[in-house]
């Protein structure tokens, strides 16, 4: 049932494009019902299958003369990324009802978007991955560069460029892991059950992850993520920062880590203190938790100050792959949920309740506006949104971060401290954010009339609440995903890893 | 064994309280304050039910409810209390009230000045009575954003500067210590308060990390030591220790004075109960092996605030800076237990005796300065605002009884005999001397200087001539005098008959103490 | 073998027979029956019978599943001659379809003729194993082609385009003449069977590589491989758009076949190795440089081109390196993955130059920036398009992608481990990001930038948006089931054992 996600949202895009233009308003009602039935179908999946082990969905031969075949299956990792695909997309609807301009194509483009999210979460073959991997692309550039604000067209064709030049690097990987293993099949289990020598991992490993890794927001390969998200319409950027960046570190470890595990171990000698590929991504990860902090600490728009957050999030995705334990990478994967409902929420206040009512995203500008007075459900919900984020606990970004912290602690206890200081830096830059923009006008008890803003609309509220709802859900339940998460890592596909030291 | 769950049904009082708070809406400001008043009365009841039913010689926690949680973590959901807990739970449910009652002219955003307030009161009590660290961290943690928010919104005008500093020095802290639980959890896969002090007690606790971290940068004791530091600086900052304390005064100065109330009332008790419940059985030996530097901090910590209390103008800050001091009691009376822990048995009953003032000076601190800011926000409400040390003088002629009463309570905090605050500083310093013979000795001058700033403030407010402006000052009204009646008496009560806390948390005191023999 | 038996030699070419026959009725019913009609109709009709008749020839080649050949090689019949056979005569129905609504010339019939003859020179081209024949259709192919680039006698661009085409056309024509002469004088025959055992197991002559190098450069310029490209942008502008059309499908597709043909049996034991350290002169070297110039130029250039159909010429370019990868390895998976590609290929460019066909009728030229708001003023076409695009940029599920996949695959399988291959196909997978670049540069100014102040509806018509929309539906369907094509181009492969 699950591949239907697939087809639903793909079919959803499909009716869009023959709904007659004058009927265009219904656009929003299609996408919703599209998201619903999606979501609804990813929370049974959840919910039916408990023991997180790989559940096959589909397969069928595709293009048997190159043993690719149309495979489908779903783990506990899969069905965890799934269900926040499916949440991400309904909110996503909710924060774009307000948009006029053009919205069959928006919510055509949406939905492709969602449908090949869907399709890179459940591709068991790998070939089948890339496809949905690089259709989740095109759909992004057009939603960036015709809805989208400050310097759109520059920041979706460089997110194009970034991704694509990704998915070429993750290409060479994967072809030449498939032409080495003999050209039968590119399932992932065969492919990752296959003996690669040694020194092939060494090159590939780097490439496929850093390939992956692009989009994951990997430092130094970030900079297309927050000039990315800033221009992105609201929903975009919920996808974008949501879902996928977590396509990047899903890749990252479903495809760079299971095929390659050979390419972390150490080269046998040290550069700079660094031992193998894994040490190098590790500070790297650590770099961009740090860079993406601080950097944010300093931001005036204040869309880029959760732009960079979400380059310090998914270096702490990153840093839990590379502990290789199994609490680092599941702590990983409960980040990827966490950031994505969070990323998801933060962008909503700030582009939909905030920018899309005062027009402007600057800080100081913000602050006068008595934001906090004006529409105080955002004030609210960039509040809770913000704790979350920064890793309070009894939300979802808690104990994900601790997870990866005890996997850290365990690996790289150096690292230990600047994973601290980033921590601390995530809770300055939010709460700076949230000061100067919603309560920086509170202290003057001034007499003139309070700027009107539209009110915070229903949808936007039920949003907001789902996502709350989720993130608290995931941070004082999270055995709900750890359930499914552990039966997925001690399958037979993460053999590879788990040989040194779980 | 089904039991009520006493503790749980405790901390979600005021949660309930704050939603119907907010559901409630701004129309009605009188009905909000009331029913809010009403939560925390209720949850004063709970408490003092709690007190009825607590056995004071019985071992270990008791009303302990324990539900799995997060399996693949280890961590449950564990609540337990022991006399240390109940303490902290009854001073809790005690300066709740008061902080609200001295927010009661609050007029911006009632209900959820109130919700905020009742929120603050549900994470202390869950601080209080977690026995596993990941929920005790959750609600360690939680009442930073009530706190922040009361300070921020309500506060002067340099509240958004105090607010961060505030939040930033203690997420420092905290995260901190996060780190620390975190390699220990690592090691030792449990986050039970209780099992992690089995551990330490037998010794297994620090190898075991030492061993699972294998951190060649640094040697074994280095490593162990790292990991006490990090806890220490999240308490430590908490307490505040000197010279961690730079957010304190700021922050009290600048809440609104019914927060500052609640800050200083109650959860300036959450570092010390830190202090007590955590790192003096987790982390026994790196204590000792620090001492010295930790007892200047002490002493540190007692005579510069004192002196700093004596430089200022402004009361609140002068409040502000005498609880540091009468905290840093606290940490030398904790620092100079664990000074020893061989079988001098000679020195034993000093141990008792320091544990018992440390816990009786937590308890009379919070009351004494509650009550104390409780005045100066009756002062301010009169003034509109005015709480300087210059802008007042010969008060008791116009508000002699407002006068009496804050003697009172100032003379508490002095430590008169016969006062709440004198029992608490004289076990203190009875158990320390003969075991830390200079730093106790070197605290008293902290004694001195306390005295001279309380009794400055005796005289240039409510004595001298009297300012023009102050001509028609209004005293008390009965509604307040009924009202610090319940606060006062009890300072009087606990000056006279101690033995009503101490026959509670006794046992608890010594269990501890003696626990810190096994190193 | 000696006797040359005429009645199969003539069997073996009905289908050019058919079409030659047909291109010479829609000269008698032009010039016969729709003198007077409008030229609208004149197209209509001459594009109707030229249709019926490759129809039959299609028909023809395919009931025809025999194996044969002639003469030692002059007239080649195989499985896989006649699949590129029907694809090109497909190909030619399509570009006869796009030129039913031209205006561009009164001598309708004349151009139907030319174009037929080009079909006919391109399936001699594909069907033959012999230099001379090659040679000879080749010269047929160009010829017409020349006069089809400069039908449109009213544009100074179209002449200037033809003279262009033609003297790059006869250059190359002459060097791959020499290149011929000397195999000849080598092998004293001119059946790439003999040819090749002629030079099997003998070192390499200076001679030879000459000879090597001349025929790579002719064909070179006939797919426009870089450097010898020089031709192809000004033609693809100048031309008139169903010229531009055929010379942008059809006849790459019986090049790169013939290309392959020559090179691989006519050269077999010639293809020397281009690795770094066991480098041996031979053809393989030799289009290793011309594959990843042609890439390099290809892609770089195209990146800084305003008009669109600059654009494609040098994307032909950019796709001609990538396909030149498949002779590097010249294996029967590498020649499927040609096929596959060049037939994608061809069928995308022509999308493009279809929806060229209607835009620039009414907004007068090609200018990228032009196209600006074009979704919103012909939202079909422009999906269409986007489609094209896509596809040519190897954006997945549509058929451009997976040719680069087959072909990438196909070059790495050839020998696994190999870094020579490797670094090319990193090349050409870098290179295909790029140009990502320049096609969505094109679908930013369909979909994203505003159109000019003017919004009127771009009236397509309805046969052109048929045929534009059944190539878009072959693009994505050979994408998502390339199934239905590659097990065809496999199993004929097998069955020509080639």
């Amino acid at each position: 049932m699950l591949a239907w996600t697939i087809y639903i949202s793909f079919l959803g895009a499909l009716a869009l494009f023959f709904l007659p233009s004058r009927r265009a308003a219904w656009a929003r009602i299609v996408a919703l019902l599209t998201t619903l039935v999606t979501f609804a179908i990813t929370l049974t999946a959840f919910i039916q299958h408990r023991t997180g082990e790989m559940l096959t969905v589909v397969n069928v031969p595709w293009i048997p003369s190159l043993g690719i075949s149309f495979n489908l299956k779903a783990d506990g990792i899969s069905l965890t990324l799934l269900l926040l695909t499916g949440i991400i997309g309904v909110c996503g609807v909710l924060f774009s009802w307000n948009i006029e301009q053009r919205i069959k194509e928006f919510f055509g483009f949406y939905l492709v978007l969602i449908g090949a999210v869907y399709g890179v979460f459940l591709s068991y073959d790998l070939f089948l991955l890339f496809v949905f991997y690089e259709i989740v692309v095109i759909p992004k550039y057009f939603l960036i560069a015709i809805w989208g604000s400050t310097r759109r067209e520059y920041a979706a064709m460089k997110l194009v460029l970034y991704s694509f030049i990704g998915s070429a690097m993750v290409l060479v990987g994967l072809l030449a892991a498939y032409v080495l293993a003999g050209s039968k099949s590119m399932a992932l289990g065969y492919l990752a059950g296959y003996a690669y020598p040694l020194h092939f991992q060494m090159w590939a490993f780097p490439l496929v992850f850093v390939g992956f890794g692009i989009l994951a927001g990997l430092w130094p390969f970030h900079t297309w993520a927050p000039t990315g998200h800033v221009a992105a319409p609201t929903a975009a950027s919920m996808l974008l920062a949501g879902v996928v960046m977590k396509l990047g570190a899903y890749g990252c470890l479903r495809v760079a880590m299971t095929l390659f595990p050979l390419g972390m171990s150490p080269w046998g000698f040290h550069v700079v203190g660094l031992g193998s590929w894994r040490d190098v991504f590790a500070v790297l990860a650590v770099i961009g938790i740090l860079y993406g902090a601080l950097v944010a600490l300093v931001q005036k728009d204040f869309k880029f100050v959760i732009g960079y957050s979400s380059i310090s999030h998914m270096g702490f995705i990153l840093l839990g792959l590379m502990t290789l334990n199994q609490i680092g990478i599941s702590g990983a994967v409960v980040q990827m949920v966490s950031h994505g409902i969070l990323a998801g929420l933060l962008f909503a206040v700030v582009g939909r309740m905030v920018y899309s009512r005062t027009h402007t995203r600057d800080l100081p500008a913000l602050g006068p506006m008595h934001l906090n007075k004006v529409i105080p459900f955002a004030a609210v919900t960039f509040v809770i949104a913000g704790m979350a984020s920064m890793g309070l606990p009894g939300f979802s970004g808690f104990v994900a971060e601790l997870m990866i912290v005890v996997g850290v602690w365990r690996s790289y206890p150096s690292l230990i401290v600047f994973v601290g200081i980033g921590l601390v830096a995530g809770v300055a830059y939010i709460w700076r954010a949230m000061q100067q923009a919603f309560f920086a006008g509170a202290d003057t008890e001034s007499t003139e009339p309070l700027p009107p803003l539209p009110p915070i609309s229903f949808p936007e509220r039920i949003g907001a609440a789902i996502l709350i709802c989720a993130s608290v859900v995931v941070g004082t339940f999270p055995q709900l995903f750890l359930n499914v998460i552990h039966p997925a890592l001690e399958s037979p596909l993460f053999q590879g890893l788990r040989k040194g030291g779980w | 064994m089904i039991t009520f769950p006493w503790i749980t049904t405790l901390t979600m009082v005021p949660v309930v309280g704050a939603i119907v708070l907010l559901a409630l809406g701004g129309r009605n400001k009188v009905l909000v304050r009331w029913i809010a008043l009403a939560f925390s009365l209720v949850a004063l009841i709970l408490t003092l039910v709690l007190w009825h039913k607590f056995n004071t010689v019985a071992d270990g926690f008791q009303f302990q409810e324990l539900h799995t949680w997060i399996p693949s973590l280890n961590a449950e959901y564990r609540v337990g209390i022991d006399g240390l807990g109940l303490l902290m739970l009854l001073l809790t449910s005690i300066v709740v009230p008061i902080g609200m009652l001295a927010s009661w002219q609050i007029q911006q955003r009632v209900p959820l000045y109130f919700s905020l307030v009742l929120l603050l009161q549900s994470c202390l009590f869950g601080t209080f009575t977690a026995l596993n660290f990941f929920h005790w961290f959750i609600f360690w943690e939680l009442s930073l954003i009530p706190a922040f928010f009361l300070i921020k919104l309500w506060g002067g005008s340099k509240s958004a500067k105090a607010a961060m500093q505030f939040l930033i020095y203690t997420m420092v802290g905290s995260i901190a210590m996060l780190m620390s639980f975190l390699a220990i959890y690592l090691a030792t896969k449990t986050f039970d308060f209780t099992e992690l002090a089995h551990l330490a007690q037998s010794g297994q606790l620090m190898p075991a990390v030492v061993g699972k971290l294998g951190w060649h940068l640094f040697t074994p004791e280095h490593t162990a030591m790292v990991i006490f530091l990090g806890a220490f600086l999240g308490f430590a900052v908490k307490v505040p220790l000197i010279p961690f304390h730079t957010w304190l005064p700021s922050a009290y100065s600048e809440a609104p004075t019914g927060t500052t109330i609640l800050l200083t009332g109650a959860m300036s008790k959450m570092g010390l109960y830190g202090f007590l419940r955590i790192l003096l059985p987790l982390f026994g030996v790196q204590m000792q092996q620090v001492l010295t530097p930790l007892l200047w901090l002490a002493v540190a910590t007692v005579i510069l605030s004192a002196y700093a209390a004596l430089a200022q103008t402004d009361l609140k800050r002068i409040f502000a800076y005498s609880s540091i001091n009468h905290l840093g009691y606290c940490m030398l009376g904790i620092f100079a237990v664990v000074k020893f822990t061989g079988g001098d048995t000679a020195l034993t009953a000093q141990k008792f005796a320091a544990m018992n003032g440390v816990f009786l000076q937590m308890f009379n601190h919070g009351l004494t300065a509650a009550t104390m800011f409780w005045f100066v926000a009756m002062l301010e409400k009169r003034t509109g605002g005015l709480r300087g040390l210059n802008d007042f003088g010969g008060l008791r002629k116009v508000v002699p009884v407002f006068t009496g009463l804050m003697g009172i309570v100032l003379f508490s905090s002095l430590g008169l005999p016969g006062l709440n605050g004198f029992i608490g500083e004289f076990l203190i310093f009875k158990g320390a001397l003969p075991l830390v013979t200079w730093a106790t000795a070197l605290s008293a001058i902290g004694l001195l200087i306390t005295a001279i700033f309380i009794l400055g403030i005796l005289q240039r407010v409510f004595y001298g001539p009297l300012g023009e402006k102050w001509v028609h000052l209004p005293d008390l009204t009965i509604g307040e005098r009924l009202t610090l009646v319940p606060a006062i008496g009890l300072m009087f009560a606990l000056g006279l008959y101690p033995q009503l806390i101490l026959g509670v948390v006794n046992h608890t005191a010594i269990q501890m103490a003696l626990n810190l023999r096994n190193f | 073998m000696n006797v040359t038996n005429y009645g199969q030699l003539l069997g073996l070419a009905w289908p050019e027979i058919i079409v030659t026959v047909t291109a010479l009725l829609v000269v008698a019913a032009d010039l016969t029956f729709f003198r007077k009609s409008r030229i609208r109709i004149r197209f209509a009709a001459a594009a109707a019978i030229g249709s019926i008749g490759c129809a039959v020839a299609i028909l023809k080649l395919l009931l025809a599943s025999t194996q044969a050949t002639v003469l030692d090689g002059v007239l080649v019949a195989n499985p896989l001659t006649h699949l590129v056979q029907i694809a090109l005569l497909t190909l030619t129905i399509v570009t006869l379809l796009l030129s039913v609504d031209s205006t561009f010339t009164e001598h309708v019939s004349e151009f139907v003729l030319l174009l037929l003859l080009a079909t006919v020179g391109m399936m001699f081209l594909v069907g033959s194993q012999d230099l001379l024949v090659i040679f000879i259709s080749l010269e047929l192919l160009s010829l017409s082609l020349y006069i089809l680039a400069g039908f449109d006698k009213r544009s100074p661009r179209s002449s200037e385009a033809a003279l262009k085409y033609f003297l790059f056309g006869g250059m190359s024509a002459a060097f791959m003449l020499f290149g011929f002469s000397l195999l000849y004088g080598f092998s004293n025959s001119t059946s790439l069977t003999h040819i090749a055992s002629a030079i099997h197991g003998q070192p390499l002559s200076p001679l030879l590589i000459i000879a090597i190098v001349m025929t790579v450069i002719g064909f070179g310029f006939k797919v426009a491989a870089a450097p010898f490209h020089f031709w192809a942008p000004d033609v693809y502008q100048g031309a008139p758009l169903p010229s531009a059309a055929f010379i942008a499908s059809g006849s790459k597709v019986a090049s790169f076949f013939i290309f392959f043909q020559v090179l691989v049996l006519g050269f077999a034991g010639a293809e020397g190795s281009a690795t770094l350290f066991h480098f041996q002169s031979g053809w393989v070297p030799v289009l290793v440089v011309v594959a990843v110039v042609s890439m390099l130029l290809g892609n770089l250039v195209a990146i800084v081109q305003s008009s669109l159909r600059r654009l494609l010429a040098y994307s032909a370019v950019a796709h001609a390196g990538y396909m030149l990868l498949a002779y590097v390895t010249h294996t029967q998976q590498s020649l499927a993955a040609l096929l596959y590609y060049v037939a994608t290929y061809s069928l995308a460019t022509l999308g493009v130059l279809g929806v060229l066909a209607v835009t620039e009728k009414q907004l007068g030229n090609d200018k990228i920036s032009d196209l600006a708001g074009l979704s919103r003023r012909a939202p079909f076409i422009s999906f269409c398009l986007a489609i094209f695009l896509l596809s040519l940029a190897g954006i997945p599920p549509l058929s451009g992608f997976f040719a680069k996949f087959l072909l990438f695959t196909a070059v790495l399988a050839a020998s696994p481990g190999s870094k020579l291959l490797l670094w090319l196909v990193i090349v050409a997978i870098a290179m295909s990001a790029v140009s990502l670049f320049y096609y969505l540069r094109v679908l930013k100014s369909v979909y994203v930038a505003d159109p000019a102040a003017e919004i009127s509806e771009i009236r397509s018509p309805i046969l052109v948006q048929v045929v534009v929309g059944l190539l878009a539906g072959g693009v994505v369907l050979l994408g998502c089931a390339p199934d239905l094509l590659l097990a065809q181009i496999l199993k004929v492969i097998h069955a020509s054992g080639l």
